[in-house]
């Protein structure tokens, strides 16, 4: 079913809940089970804790178009109290949801029986005071606020502010800093868009904030650009505070440099040192304080460079391919075709090239690595390049804050990856 | 051919037959594999995706490709050869029958509302200047080759003004807001309809594509006939209320 296409996949600050976004606009949560000191063998494993429909379809009469309810991201707030929050969002309007738990009932009112029918006031003979009873675990996800009619183009980024008070949300054009208690306004810190729309040659592909500065801010472009803004020098960061571009590469030059230059995700590392940015076929990390090119660039499927043409044709090279960092921001992950997934220790420099699939992988197997073959001789195992799946990308995966479990979300299958265990 | 820089081919899977000895396909020029790859972008940005609004990131790309190739293409003076060729009349083909797909009957006809084929007028009018002499629209370099396929279909529409610059294309997509309700309905007789036929022929035509949409604003016939023509109260006050707040 294609509403069953995975579209987001994030873990909240602990690692202990998972949330999956799909393409008809559902939210899915997943709970980590609690270790039991009997079940060693079985480490926490993620099952289902709460699903609910955070979108619905709409139709723009003015347009006359649809916007589509799939879930381009879900982002979480850190935990305050007993209750979770997330944003989620689709192209045109974000929305808080809050999840909590409800595992007892009151029990013993007056003025009403067990089935909450009004009693006869005068059939009332003494009063008791209503108990509070255990009952089965209910969790129950409520719309706290609703961010509409802020973009024009379509949301591709949300971030939340190291303040905890306010978030961003990034269009093609545009970037409005939004307060979590107001919903009926929002500041425009970034707008793109030129005063004729006929000069547009760029456009935003995705926002983050700082994990530490809530005052700083990196967006990406269409030209395989970084910009890093600080909200503290003016209202409207147009003049950005560092831009980062690698020079071109005059012996890769092709009608289609600028099309596999183009961003699709960026991500500050946890200690906020470097940006990691995926562009068509690479994964590369910034230094903060060095802006004319990255410190490191990896390879994810360099064997498509001679296939770009017919990427083009198909529009497969417009896929956008997000990237993680692990806890530690020692390694780091994107996605490729063929349900393969790369992962790259920066340390040692080794890469490993994984399937998520399920007739490659029983449950508590250990993966294989998989290798692409360029040319030449085909050996066993190795798959050729031109048997490689291009309809089943790995887009959208996720790296638990502290563990080495992660979660890739292959089509409309989420799949989980633990360490192996001794 | 030209020195600038080094070019790659952009069709694959063609260095295979680069080593054979029959050669029985010649490898196709550098020229045909880059007017091909013009011609499918501009495809590209013609087609139209039914409901939802096209992806603006991938329009911009695909623009940018197109002037590229364009300024090459200038640069190195192929553009004037275009005219004097008849290539590629087979992709042609293949091109005008989806770009059919892509237009009401009534757009054919008026030739209204089609993102350039031959598009770019801006760097190129000098060029095409001594063509100029009937029509009043300025003339791109594949306007040879636009203008066949035309009048393989509507020879009196030849000299209709449908070659919208590319740069239009963006207008389109950017006059999609709830700001231009006039130029929405600018083209609209209004004497004709009121806006209930108008805005419930939209929005029972919803399953139809985006271009046909169109066709709303020229069968009144169609609309009065539709059964869902019948307006509900609340969309209607739904809709009001979007017109009023924008």
């Amino acid at each position: 079913l294609p509403a069953d296409i995975i579209s987001t996949v994030e873990f909240n600050h602990t690692g202990e809940l998972l949330a999956t976004g799909d393409k008809g606009g559902r939210v899915v949560i997943f709970q980590r089970e609690q270790e039991s000191k009997h079940q060693s063998h079985r480490r926490g494993e993620y099952n289902v804790y709460s699903t609910f429909q955070s979108h619905e379809p709409e139709f723009d009469y003015l347009k006359s178009l649809e916007i589509e309810e799939k879930i381009n991201k879900i982002r979480w707030l850190p935990q305050q109290n007993a209750a979770y929050f997330l944003l989620s969002t689709n192209d045109k309007t974000v929305k808080l949801w809050k999840v909590s738990e409800r595992d007892k009932r009151p029990e013993g009112y007056n003025l009403k029986d067990e089935d909450g029918r009004l009693r006869d006031p005068s059939m009332i003979t003494m009063l008791r005071v209503p108990v509070l009873r255990p009952m089965d675990l209910m969790v129950e996800a409520t719309p706290r606020r609703v961010f509409a009619n802020a973009h024009t183009y379509h949301i591709n980024s949300i971030s939340v502010n190291s303040d905890y008070e306010t978030y961003m949300s990034a269009d093609d054009l545009r970037i409005n800093l939004w307060n979590f208690e107001i919903t009926n306004q929002s500041f425009n810190i970034v707008d793109i868009k030129p005063a004729n729309m006929e000069e547009l040659t760029e456009v935003i592909t995705a926002a983050e904030f700082h994990p530490h500065h809530c005052n700083t801010f990196v967006y990406s472009s269409s030209k395989g650009t970084i910009r890093l803004c600080d909200m503290r020098t003016a209202a409207l960061c147009d003049r950005h505070a560092k831009f980062f571009e690698e020079p071109e590469d005059p012996s890769n030059r092709s009608f289609f440099s600028e099309i596999i230059s183009s961003i699709s995700d960026v991500k500050f590392s946890h200690s906020g040192r470097y940006i990691m940015t995926r562009d068509y076929l690479t994964v590369k990390v910034w230094d903060l304080n060095m802006e004319n090119r990255p410190i490191e660039t990896y390879q994810v499927h360099d064997y498509l460079r001679s296939k770009l043409c017919s990427l083009y044709e198909n529009d497969c090279i417009f896929d956008k391919f997000e990237c993680v960092w692990n806890g530690s921001d020692s390694v780091i992950m994107s996605g490729s075709y063929n349900n393969f997934f790369r992962m790259f220790d920066r340390n040692t420099k080794r890469d490993v090239t994984l399937e998520a699939s399920r007739e490659n992988s029983k449950p508590r197997a250990v993966l294989k690595p998989r290798k692409v073959c360029v040319g030449g001789k085909r050996r066993k195992d190795e798959i050729s390049v031109d048997s490689l799946d291009f309809s089943k990308k790995i887009l959208h995966t996720a790296w638990h804050p502290s563990e080495n479990i992660i979660a890739v979300a292959a089509t409309n299958n989420l799949y989980i990856f633990q360490d192996k265990v001794n | 051919m030209f020195v600038r820089g080094l070019k790659r081919k952009c069709f694959d899977g063609e260095e295979d037959i680069e080593g054979t000895l029959a050669g029985i396909k010649a490898i196709p020029s550098y020229n045909l594999q880059r007017q091909s790859l013009l011609d499918m972008s501009l495809v590209k940005l013609q087609l139209c995706h039914m409901l939802v609004e096209p992806n603006l990131c991938r329009s911009v790309l695909i623009a940018n490709t197109v002037r590229q190739i364009q300024e090459e293409m200038t640069q190195d003076g192929t553009w004037q050869m275009i005219n004097t060729q008849s290539t590629g009349q087979a992709s042609l083909d293949r091109l005008v029958s989806t770009d059919i797909l892509c237009r009401s009957s009534r757009e054919q006809a008026e030739g209204k509302h089609v993102p350039g084929y031959s598009t770019f007028n801006k760097d190129f009018e000098g060029n095409q200047a001594q063509d100029n002499s009937e029509t009043a629209s300025s003339v791109q370099a594949p306007r040879n080759l636009q203008s066949n396929a035309w009048e393989m279909e509507n020879p009196q529409e030849n000299k209709g003004n449908f070659q919208k610059s590319l740069d239009q294309i963006f207008e389109t997509l950017e006059n999609k807001s709830p700001n231009s309700v006039e130029d929405l309905f600018s083209e609209v007789d209004n004497s004709y309809y009121d806006l209930d036929t108008m805005l419930t022929g939209m929005m029972s035509n919803t399953k139809m594509g985006h271009c046909d949409g169109l066709e709303t604003f020229s069968s009144p016939a169609t609309t009065a006939s539709n059964s869902n023509c019948k307006s509900d109260l609340n969309e209607l006050d739904h809709i009001v209320e979007i017109l009023v707040e924008s």
